[in-house]
């Protein structure tokens, strides 16, 4: 697309109108937006052909329309983060990754559905209703960023920024047959991204092959003084790894711990199909262990919700979002509570419980303060086997996408989802998901994980790209082509 | 075992200032017997040699030069305000009557 609007083959303002009417018949069905952005997304496609018209040098993603996770602010738009309590919220200022998609003339063509404040792995948790899995609408599409994961799948936009705190860009990417990458932490601006954890919280590219993940990387990374966790570096080099996908010699580790017992069959036969084709393409392939891996997600279910009860504190019903009871004598006090009670959904009154638990005077210890120890041993982990190889590799998710409502009643199953993706936030380094085909038994789409140390994000495109590279080569044509139409209306 | 009863459920809702229906109450405080559970396992490692990591980058003290940059106007700041009055926040009393 970036390529044909260079060539001025179309218009960025055909290319926007036409992803438009495909969000206008198809999204009845698949709920991948809570706000269409019409009018601003025609006139930022517009602004940007008039550039081109005139000479000007853009960036090589200008005048290609993308969809936002609704959990980054954008200036005069609705911004719910999926819950309730800021339901009509416009905000007042651009995000830090607006502001670059902006700058590099990304059209933004709206907001898309997500687990309340990211909390979710299935987008079941939407105060808006779920988001449907293009591949089967009676399955979910991955969380919390299901909505820009099926946008995608749905060919309702060609690249989408999601947000990573346990997995919500990886697995929503294996579950719909897409590419999402968590870079490093602090690469991206946390600025103007509402907190859920801030300690894990990373936003990403969202795409349907590896080298359009790299330029939209490319894109929204960079330091940023507004957020005191940015890495003040240079963004590695993914564009040209992604160009590359050189992996002759590259050592990728496989962490043990991460496949076998509770993983689906289908899973597993494309997991190791793929690490055969590296292999083919010059790779050595290495088992690698990581023993503290089992106690991730046990961390990860204290951390984030003790975070999370610190930052949502912030919707108090005071400067912004929803207000209620606030009656003649009514206190302070007594509006907090009915506005949370009434705007908050279960899951996220369930981890400001638990976290608020988890924190308080004589279980502190016991419970963060474990935890935190916890991290620091996955972290041990990490850095002992990136002695041993240059990557390491997973399975994305346990199976493919489920039933919506098969898992909602059960927190610890639905937690389960994200055993393999979670000790990356944990330890702050990058992970990429890629489509490895579809599973036998079921048909949908299986992902494959790319881990690499931090600061050396550039090394999962290289093996994305190989193995992106050998998979067409054996496919014969993308996987989503595969995908099932959607009727429309 | 870990475990909280309907009460413990209800003290921490009050702390975090989130009312909550009996049935929630119950619920939940069942609930979290299932959750504490599962978490607990992180204490099964966690030994005193351990040094805690509360974030993943090791920064320390970052500074930014402190020049006057433009910020909000009272009207967008206010512009999502629930109640206003005077170009200032509304809110309910935080005091009492006495």
């Amino acid at each position: 697309m970036a390529r044909a609007l260079r060539a001025g083959e179309i218009t960025s303002v055909a290319l926007t109108q036409a992803h438009l009417d495909r969000i206008a018949s198809v999204d009845a069905d698949v709920h991948a937006f809570l706000f269409v952005d019409i009018q601003g997304a025609l006139a930022q496609a517009a602004a940007t052909d008039a550039k081109r018209a005139a000479g000007e040098r853009l960036s090589p993603l200008a005048g290609v329309p993308l969809a936002l996770k609704d959990v980054m602010t954008q200036k005069g738009v609705p911004t719910t983060a999926g819950s309730k309590i800021l339901e009509g919220w416009r905000p007042p200022y651009d995000s830090t990754v607006v502001a670059n998609l902006r700058a590099n003339d990304i059209v933004i063509m709206g907001k898309t559905n997500m687990d309340e404040f990211a909390m979710g792995s299935s987008t079941e948790n939407s105060a808006f209703g779920p988001t449907h899995n293009p591949w089967d609408l009676s399955r979910i599409p991955g969380g919390s960023g299901g909505g820009s994961s099926a946008a995608l799948a749905a060919f309702e936009a060609p690249l989408a920024i999601g947000t990573d705190t346990g997995g919500s860009i990886r697995q929503p990417a294996a579950v719909t047959g897409t590419v999402g990458v968590k870079p490093t932490y602090g690469a991206v601006s946390r600025f103007g991204l509402i907190a859920f954890s801030s300690s894990l919280d990373q936003a990403g590219p969202c795409a349907r092959n590896v080298l359009d993940a790299a330029l939209l990387h490319e894109a929204i990374a960079g330091y940023d003084a507004r957020d005191s966790t940015s890495i003040n570096a240079p963004v590695p080099q993914v564009v040209t790894a992604a160009k590359s996908g050189d992996v002759k010699g590259l050592k990728i580790g496989v962490v043990k711990e991460l496949n076998g017992d509770g993983y689906q069959s289908g899973v597993r036969t494309r997991f190791e199909e793929s690490l055969e084709l590296l292999a083919k393409a010059g790779a050595e392939i290495i088992e690698v262990s990581a023993p503290n891996f089992e106690y991730a997600l046990a961390a990860y279910y204290l951390i984030a919700p003790s975070e999370c009860s610190s930052n949502l504190a912030r919707f108090d019903a005071m400067r912004y979002g929803l207000r209620v009871g606030d009656s003649e004598g009514a206190s302070a006090e007594s509006v907090m509570k009915l506005t949370r009670e009434a705007g908050f959904g279960r899951e996220v009154k369930r981890r400001i419980i638990l976290g608020t638990y988890a924190l308080s005077s004589g279980y502190y210890d016991a419970y963060y303060g474990s935890a935190q120890k916890v991290r620091t041993l996955i972290t041990q982990d990490f850095d002992k086997a990136f002695q041993k190889c240059d990557v390491m590799v997973s399975p994305t998710c346990p199976t493919t996408a489920f039933t919506i409502g098969e898992k909602s009643d059960d927190p610890i199953a639905m937690y389960l989802n994200d055993i393999a993706t979670i000790p990356v936030n944990m330890a702050g380094i990058g992970g990429m998901s890629l489509p490895a085909g579809l599973a036998p038994e079921d048909g949908l789409p299986v992902g494959f994980q790319i881990m690499a140390p931090a600061m050396a994000d550039e090394r999962m495109y290289l093996v994305g790209a190989a193995l992106e590279a050998a998979l067409l080569t054996k496919w014969g044509a993308p996987l989503l082509s595969k995908i099932p139409e959607l009727s429309g209306r | 075992m870990s475990s909280l009863s309907r009460d413990d459920v209800a003290n921490l809702a009050r702390l975090a200032r989130i009312e909550m229906s009996e049935e929630e109450l119950v619920s939940l405080s069942h609930e979290f017997t299932v959750i504490l559970d599962a978490v607990a396992r992180v204490q099964e490692v966690a030994g005193q040699d351990v040094e805690p990591t509360s974030h993943p980058l090791p920064l320390r003290n970052v500074f930014r030069p402190d020049v006057v940059l433009p910020s909000l106007l009272t009207e967008e700041a206010l512009s999502g305000a629930p109640a206003q009055e005077e170009s200032r926040f509304r809110v309910p009393q935080i005091l009492g009557e006495e």
